[in-house]
């Protein structure tokens, strides 16, 4: 029973989701191959060939694969599926787009944003915002697995292993590539990042998230993040979105800044290492989760934090 | 141009959904529902596409329970012109509803469909993507812009870096993500209007098809809760903690 991980990756470099995905993919079988689609993209390939557990390297390269488009993507991994009992990759925004395409071609149940493989047949997964786990055992011949990243930890570099590459599939041109718009920003990824200052509807405008809450995870060498609220304020862009339907973080700090607390947020944060909630309301649901609480304004504590460290450094 | 837009009825989202005291299952009985909130900015942005002349009709459709009607009024009070029902006690798997409305599209023959990205009760985020491998359409998921132009749909679609902007050719799938519009709040006229507009009930078998379950869910758990730690009296206080007794701070 082979498995086939789908790298994620910009054609450039490989993403460390790609390693928690192989990490998943080893309590499934031992034999795991990973499929590198893309154009251009041989240094990723053999970032892949290096991950630790991994036996194999499948590179398919071609101008239809050059933008991650969800038709020929799924068309190729449909293609190769024959020699797999399973086909898995990270919860990113290519994994979630991809794979449903992929199981319903094969006429598989997806089981989506994995949290902990019990045995190759029992899957555990958040539901309703993460309040409740579900244990899924799939009756389908094939499994078709989203998991969520942060919940497995990456394998390190092993090895070299051999690429192979493959055919890309002709046909499928639904739907044509126009741009990219990628957000630029010196500071960490949000989804890997050690410390994570977040920023909610209580920073008041777009302004005081670059003038207070920026400066302070500059000092930490931290992501920036926010709750939905503050993206719907239209304070940030959403790819700063931590929560249910945004990104799933687990950093060994989480800084929350004039954020509530909803359950979709919490959902997004709550395996965090240490939790710091800095809120004026005392009340706020988010010092429920907090081991650190702070009942400030945030305007104040916000820059007196950042001063007291960046001083002591 | 006709728009068919999927939408689900589920718990309402600020609810903190728990199990049975006993555990045998979800405690829904006495939970508020309503329509998945993605799902009402697809029927949002069909209606401002039909108010913008581009689309001529806007028929929405649930798979699910009875109640479900209720949802389908909502959005037939948001402006959508027909709804259908189809009806289903079972356990909706997104695979299932994705063969059931490709059906429905079969028969509807519509040249945009517009899903919610994910719904908020399973949080599996399938639908869309595999309604578009069952008719062999394109896709385009979690949508922050959308404009139609003749047989062609431009999706600006946020991406786990930023956004990509991509191009399908018409019939096509676009899944709503939260930023491509804030929904309307149906009017009370509205809402009585909506009452004499054409909701059909079928059954999965008008279609022949069978609603089945591939996934058996074997045990359901509250995850283990975070307990509330300390309130720290100062940014000092805090600092102090981080670094001797938390240790995420060199």
């Amino acid at each position: 029973m082979s498995v086939l991980v789908l790298a994620e990756h910009g054609n450039a470099q490989l993403d460390e989701a790609t390693a928690r995905a192989v990490s998943a993919a080893l309590c499934l079988d031992n034999d795991v191959h990973v499929l590198v689609a893309g154009k251009g993209c041989h240094d990723v390939a053999l970032a892949a060939a290096h991950l630790d557990g991994v036996s194999k390297v499948l590179l398919a390269e071609g101008e239809s694969l050059a933008n991650q488009l969800a038709e020929p993507l799924a068309d190729l991994i449909v293609a190769r599926s024959g020699n797999y009992d399973a086909i898995v990759a990270a919860s990113t925004s290519t994994g979630k787009n991809v794979m449903p395409r992929v199981a319903a071609l094969l006429d598989v149940m997806q089981i989506s944003d994995v949290i902990a493989i019990d045995s190759p047949d029992l899957f555990r997964r958040p539901i309703y915002a993460g309040n409740i786990v579900q244990t899924v055992r799939s009756k389908d011949p094939k499994r078709v697995l989203t998991i969520r990243a942060s919940a497995f930890r990456p394998v390190g570099k092993g090895e070299a292993k051999p690429i192979e590459t493959v055919d890309i599939v002709p046909g499928s041109c639904l739907s044509t590539f126009v741009a990219n718009a990628v957000a630029v920003s010196e500071r960490p990824d949000l989804t890997s990042a050690r410390i994570v200052v977040s920023g909610g509807r209580g920073m008041g405008s777009a302004d005081n998230f670059e003038t207070v809450l920026a400066p302070l995870a500059d000092t930490l060498g931290a992501a920036l993040g926010a709750s939905r609220a503050a993206v719907d304020a239209g304070y940030v862009s959403n790819d700063l979105q931590v929560g249910q339907t945004g990104k799933i973080v687990a950093p060994d700090l989480y800084i929350a800044c004039g954020i509530s607390g909803a359950i979709q947020h919490l959902a997004g944060m709550k395996d965090s290492k240490v939790i710091v909630a800095i809120n004026r309301d005392a009340e706020a649901p988010i010092f429920q989760v907090a081991d650190y609480g702070l009942v400030a304004d945030l305007f104040e504590a916000v820059p007196e934090l950042k001063g007291t460290l960046a001083s002591a450094t | 141009m006709k728009i068919l837009v999927a939408v689900k009825r589920v718990a309402d989202p600020n609810v903190k959904v728990r199990l049975r005291a006993d555990g045998s299952g979800l405690d829904l009985a006495a939970v508020k529902m309503t329509m998945n909130p993605f799902d009402e900015i697809a029927v949002e942005e069909a209606v401002r596409l039909k108010e913008a002349g581009i689309a001529s009709e806007v028929v929405v459709v649930s798979v699910g329970p009875d109640k479900a009607t209720e949802t389908l009024r909502t959005a037939l009070a948001m402006g959508a012109d027909r709804g259908l029902l189809v009806r289903t006690e079972a356990t909706t798997e997104p695979l299932a509803v994705a063969k059931v409305l490709s059906a429905v599209a079969g028969e509807e023959q519509p040249a945009l469909i517009l899903l919610g990205k994910q719904a908020i009760d399973d949080d599996c985020n399938q639908t869309g993507q595999m309604l578009a491998a069952k008719l062999g359409w394109p896709q385009a998921t979690f949508a922050s812009q959308l404009a139609v132009d003749g047989d062609r749909v431009t999706v600006i679609r946020e991406v786990d870096g930023g956004s990509q902007t991509i191009a399908l050719t018409l019939p096509a799938i676009v899944t709503a993500d939260l930023r491509l519009n804030e929904p309307r709040y149906a009017s009370l006229p509205n809402i009585m209007k909506a009452k004499k507009k054409p909701l059909e009930e079928r059954q999965a078998s008008d279609y022949g098809l069978v609603i089945e379950e591939r996934l058996e869910v074997v045990r359901l758990e509250e995850p283990p809760t975070r307990a509330a730690g300390i309130k720290v009296k100062s940014v000092a206080e805090l600092v102090e903690r981080l670094k001797t007794e938390a240790g995420v701070l060199a």
